[in-house]
């Protein structure tokens, strides 16, 4: 047991619900809870699995003169269009180095007068540092104490709606201020999850509170190991191992996140770290891709696990594991581009034995988002 | 039954066999069962040798031949439904040895005994 482990403001709760409670990225966070990983997997997808993420990394920008103008200098940290992102609306961006790498992944939002980021819990220190030292000139770097809860799932947009009314209208990526019992949530329609649902931030006082309400509603608690699924299915990224700073945007597949106005020939281009490589490798492709590995046989491949062509070294696996809802071992991971393609057949390596997997698109369970 | 200190039971069939299992304590630690790869028939092992690969939706581990011998059955249906560990952690057995003397099994731990380790 590690005494200097944060506690989340929901960990009496936590433990109640019967949650194994595990370290990760400095907190004490429930890896599951009674049901265990498959069942909680499962539950998300046919129900409603609400996920403690408190531990992530909330922020308020609060432009100095103008939004317009923080948005841009945002934009200076962020290859993204933050200046032409509606009122009430979120995005997913990336921090990136001078070197093209990535030094995190974010959402961040327009909420009218000013904009609301959240960063991943282990690099929120680093982001908040980052952000201070570049917007200070031009905005406030106010770092939020609060609860964030995931509503993720078919059953998400009932639950919610019939608590906070208003919930059901929001499309994804759409973010609002609804109201439960005099509270003021901070909803966006979003989650890690591929499923429909919602991220709610909201006073550390009442969470607990409202997270007993939501699960009287009918939203089952899910752990860290269940989310870790649930995002590996969707192809999502985990920062620290499928994404880093020894990884670009391109690289890693996410230059959906990266629009025309930002590259070569676009109103405002580059201007954001690592330009240089990153515009370079839209133009030009990258040397290796992050793909989708689907393993032949029951036997997962985990982070780690090398690649081979014939007896060539090609890559590593980056996140791998059981999909509980594709029944079988899935995984990503890097590849050279010419070994990118959809049907690729390479080997890896497993306990001494070299064993068939197939490059796949991703996700490998489909996403349900209400666009 | 007996019991050993990495969390296996063990029974003794007939004259000169030990079935091996996992404990219902070691299938919770474990999580969901997800894969498991058996040995051989007709293997020999001595007692520490990794015996069985299983993997749970979390991690990778082994399980060791607890005494020397011969395997001489493994139970293929946990290969094709890996969940009944948890589901019924008694009644997966993973793999029979044949061994020169059943004595070999009394050093284990009894029911009381694991109780007590396990806390």
């Amino acid at each position: 047991m590690q005494d200097d482990l944060l506690k989340l403001g929901l960990d009496g709760l936590h433990r109640a619900w019967g949650g194994r409670m595990v370290p990760f990225a400095g907190y004490d966070m429930p890896v599951q809870y009674a049901d265990g990983v498959l069942k909680e997997h499962l539950a998300t997808r046919a129900g409603a699995g609400l996920f403690d993420v408190s531990h992530m990394g909330q922020v308020i920008l609060r432009p100095k003169t103008s939004l317009a103008e923080l948005c841009l200098a945002f934009e200076s940290l962020v290859p993204a269009d933050v200046l032409d992102l509606g009122v009430g609306r979120q995005r997913y961006g990336l921090f990136t180095d001078a070197k093209g790498g990535i030094l995190d992944d974010l959402m961040f939002a327009n909420r009218g007068d000013h904009l609301f980021v959240v960063v991943n819990a282990a690099c929120k220190a680093a982001d908040i540092a980052h952000m201070k030292a570049h917007l200070s000139a031009v905005a406030e770097v106010l770092p939020q104490d609060r609860a964030l809860l995931a509503l993720q799932g078919p059953g998400a947009e009932a639950i919610l709606d019939t608590m906070a009314p208003g919930a059901a209208k929001l499309r994804f990526m759409d973010v609002a201020y609804l109201d439960w019992d005099g509270v003021e949530l901070w909803v966006s329609r979003s989650g890690y999850t591929g499923e429909d649902g919602y991220e709610i931030s909201l006073p550390q006082a009442r969470a607990e509170a409202f997270a007993r309400a939501l699960v009287t509603a009918g939203a089952q608690p899910i752990g860290l190991g269940a989310r870790d699924s649930l995002r590996l299915e969707a192809g999502l990224c985990l920062y620290g191992h499928d994404i880093d700073r020894t990884t670009s945007p391109i690289e890693a597949a996410l230059s959906w996140a990266i629009p025309k106005s930002r590259r070569k020939g676009g109103e405002r281009e580059g201007g954001f770290p690592g330009a240089e490589r990153i515009l370079r490798e839209i133009e030009l492709g990258p040397e290796r891709l992050r793909v989708g590995l689907a393993p032949e046989g029951r036997a997962p491949m985990r982070e780690g696990v090398e690649l081979f062509q014939g007896s060539d070294p090609v890559g590593r696996i980056t996140s791998g594991g059981f999909g509980p809802s594709v029944a079988a071992p899935i995984a990503m991971g890097y590849v050279p581009l010419a070994l990118s393609k959809p049907g690729t057949r390479l080997e890896a390596e497993l306990r001494g034995k070299r064993l068939p997997v197939t490059v796949t698109t991703l996700p490998f369970h489909p996403t349900t988002y209400k666009r | 039954m007996k019991f050993t200190e990495e969390h296996e039971w063990l029974r003794a069939e007939g004259d000169d066999v030990v079935v091996v299992g996992i404990t219902a304590h070691a299938a919770t630690q474990l999580g969901d069962v997800v894969f498991v790869e058996l040995p051989e028939i007709e293997t020999m092992v001595a007692a520490g040798d990794e015996a069985v690969v299983i993997e749970s939706v979390k991690a990778a581990s082994d399980i060791l031949a607890p005494v020397d011998g011969e395997i001489i059955a493994v139970n293929t249906k946990l290969v094709d439904n890996p969940g009944l560990v948890n589901e019924d952690p008694l009644q997966a057995w993973f793999f029979k040895i044949r061994v020169d003397d059943l004595a070999v099994i009394d050093e284990f731990m009894d029911e009381d005994e694991y109780a007590d380790l396990i806390g």
